[in-house]
């Protein structure tokens, strides 16, 4: 991790992967933006962000995970669920798409809301949810089929396709995630046959496949070399236009390169979050100043 | 410097401790892998006597067993045990497989914790106790209500009861292995297939069985062999009567039965004696076809889908 000389370098890297976000002003002005953007989207007005967590809390037994966790993520950036190991933040974001409910010892209580519509408590279906959302773990986990089947696979949930249709599909989102060139020989191939990078690509290319609007990242570069890792951030730079974005990293280099929004979690509790330049910039907290110092892990 | 030169004499007699160590290991291992061996030589040593004046298709294909003339035809009792065997898994399978998708993907932690013991359990009873419950409870209910359905009239030692006595033996075994393989399968990949939106049956459909199905075979593969040898259960329900069974609701008469029937008492007739070694000889062979078959289909299924 890095201990030292954080600010000055740290800042160049972000500045670099995005200069939108400079100062006070800018941040402003990226609020009124969001709001004016949900103002052309019938279904959700007046809700300034894509998702909203409230008095989220979150046990197993009787030891707290996440308490009393609120949280509003911004439509059409990078937000960054920033912390060290084991402070919940992968757990935050799998009960965004109610994939706590594999762990049957999870206590959830709390509300979240996706476009200002309840979905944790939802009567909802719960597929339907989570296909609002495409979901890259930790390390890849290609499906135990072809690389073709696994980008064919969220689209055939859906109903009997024509197989030229499935086609430009599959090529369509390979490209998408920048794997296509790569791979277009040998689409019948296991996909467990690819390197962990492209493996990385293409879990991606399958989540954006169900088309969602939310891409929900856990640490999705950590078991990838820095080539691939790079390749990963680029691409969320590039997507972030037309989907929201949310990504759990405990390396702060990475959270400075690309984050626009940063939630800041510690042992169970979001300490701080704020728009990314103000989070690196004037930290409010002693505990966030020390993270950013390299003297919390 | 003391310590350095006492460090260079000891590594000498760490590296004997560990060569003498490494080397009666090694042969622990060679009587794992002789045992057998040894066993199959001494079963083809004994039944040479036979092979003088039969040949090995001959007693395979015939189906005359008349000791006292020197007739030795095995089919019977390889057609009953094939019958009661792969009946037995038919009905052990599906059942094993689903309460083991049921207790891994559906139940609570909890169910699966108070299962273990109930699978234990069944696992560790004695097999004349299966056979008596076969003889006391599946016996009278195959001939007094399963078989009147069919139509057929039977005193309830049959092959049918044989294989429903064997499926709940084996179930435990079965069970197992295969809510252990599950067990194994990365619950990141059922979350990925969930977040693209697949229902749970269709993940466990999709994705959990085709990364289990090497698994699953070999379950079912070790299950067959210990079918096909279990013996006193199915010998206690399964009729015993010499002829090529046509229907589960005759009687069979399976190979390991045949051994523990006779042996021991036919001593006398040297041609006898060599034909049960014959008989066990067959039931290793078959054994070891079954095990080979499994993991041929594991290679085969690995090349294509790893």
């Amino acid at each position: 991790m890095e201990t030292t000389h954080f600010s000055s370098s740290l800042l160049e890297d972000k500045n670099e992967a995005d200069a939108s976000i400079q100062n006070k002003e800018t941040t402003y002005f990226y609020r009124k933006k969001v709001d004016g953007a949900n103002q052309e989207t019938e279904r959700n007005k007046g809700e300034a962000s894509k998702i909203e967590v409230r008095g989220l809390n979150l046990k197993i037994k009787n030891k707290v995970i996440l308490n009393d966790i609120n949280v509003k993520i911004p439509r059409n950036k990078i937000t960054i669920i920033l912390g060290p190991s084991g402070c919940g933040k992968t757990t935050l974001m799998k009960s965004m798409n109610r994939l706590t409910e594999l762990y049957p010892e999870m206590n959830v209580k709390g509300e979240i809301f996706i476009d200002g519509e309840e979905i944790l408590n939802s009567r909802r279906d719960v597929t339907e949810i989570r296909k609002q959302m495409g979901l890259l773990s930790q390390r890849p986990y290609p499906l135990p089929m072809s690389i073709y089947k696994n980008v064919a696979y969220g689209l055939k949930i859906s109903g009997r396709l024509k197989k030229r249709f499935l086609d430009k599909r599959v090529e369509h989102y390979l490209r998408q995630a920048s794997l296509w060139n790569e791979v277009k020989d040998r689409l019948r191939d296991p996909a467990s046959g690819l390197s962990i990078g492209q493996q990385q690509r293409l879990c991606l290319a399958r989540g954006l496949a169900v088309d969602p609007d939310i891409i929900l990242a856990d640490e999705p570069t950590s078991a990838l070399d820095p080539i691939s890792s790079q390749e990963i951030e680029k691409k969320f730079v590039e997507l972030k236009n037309n989907y929201t974005i949310v990504m759990v990293t405990h390396i702060l280099r990475q959270a400075a390169r690309i984050a626009d929004y940063v939630v800041f979690m510690y042992l169970g509790e979001v300490i701080e979050q704020g728009p990314a330049n103000e989070f690196f910039n004037n930290p409010k907290t002693e505990i966030t100043k020390a993270y950013l110092k390299g003297s919390i892990n | 410097m003391i310590s350095l030169f006492s460090i260079q004499r000891m590594i000498p007699g760490r590296v004997k401790a560990d060569r003498f160590n490494r080397t009666w290991m090694f042969a622990w291992l060679l009587v794992i892998v002789v045992l057998p061996l040894a066993i199959a030589f001494g079963l083809i040593w004994k039944s040479s006597l036979l092979f003088e004046d039969h040949s090995l298709i001959e007693m395979i294909v015939s189906s005359e067993w008349k000791t006292l003339s020197g007739k030795f035809g095995f089919l019977p009792f390889i057609i009953s045990s094939l019958w009661v065997t792969f009946l037995a898994l038919i009905f052990a399978g599906p059942v094993c497989l689903f309460s083991a998708i049921y207790l891994t993907f559906y139940a609570k932690a909890i169910v699966l914790k108070m299962m273990q013991p109930v699978i234990d359990i069944l696992a560790g009873i004695p097999s004349v106790i299966y056979g008596v419950w076969g003889v006391v409870a599946i016996v009278p209910i195959v001939s007094k209500y399963v078989a009147p359905v069919f139509g057929v009239q039977t005193s309830g030692y049959t092959i049918l009861t044989g294989a429903v006595v064997l499926a709940v033996m084996i179930i435990p075994f079965i069970l197992n292995i295969i809510i252990e393989i599950l067990n194994t399968i990365p619950k990141e990949l059922s979350e990925a297939s969930l977040s693209l939106g697949a229902g749970k049956w269709y993940t466990v459909k999709q994705v959990v069985l085709r990364k289990a199905f090497p698994g699953v075979v070999s379950a079912m593969g070790l299950g067959l062999s210990r079918a096909f040898g279990e013996t006193i259960a199915v010998l206690m329900v399964v009729g015993n009567v010499v002829h090529i069974p046509k229907g589960i609701f005759q009687p069979g008469y399976p190979l390991p039965a045949l051994i523990a029937n006779n042996y021991g008492e036919m001593m006398s007739i040297p041609q006898y004696d060599s034909a049960l070694m014959f008989s066990a000889l067959l039931l290793l062979t078959i054994v070891l076809v079954f095990n080979l078959v499994s993991r041929f289909m594991i290679i085969r299924y690995e090349e294509k889908f790893r």
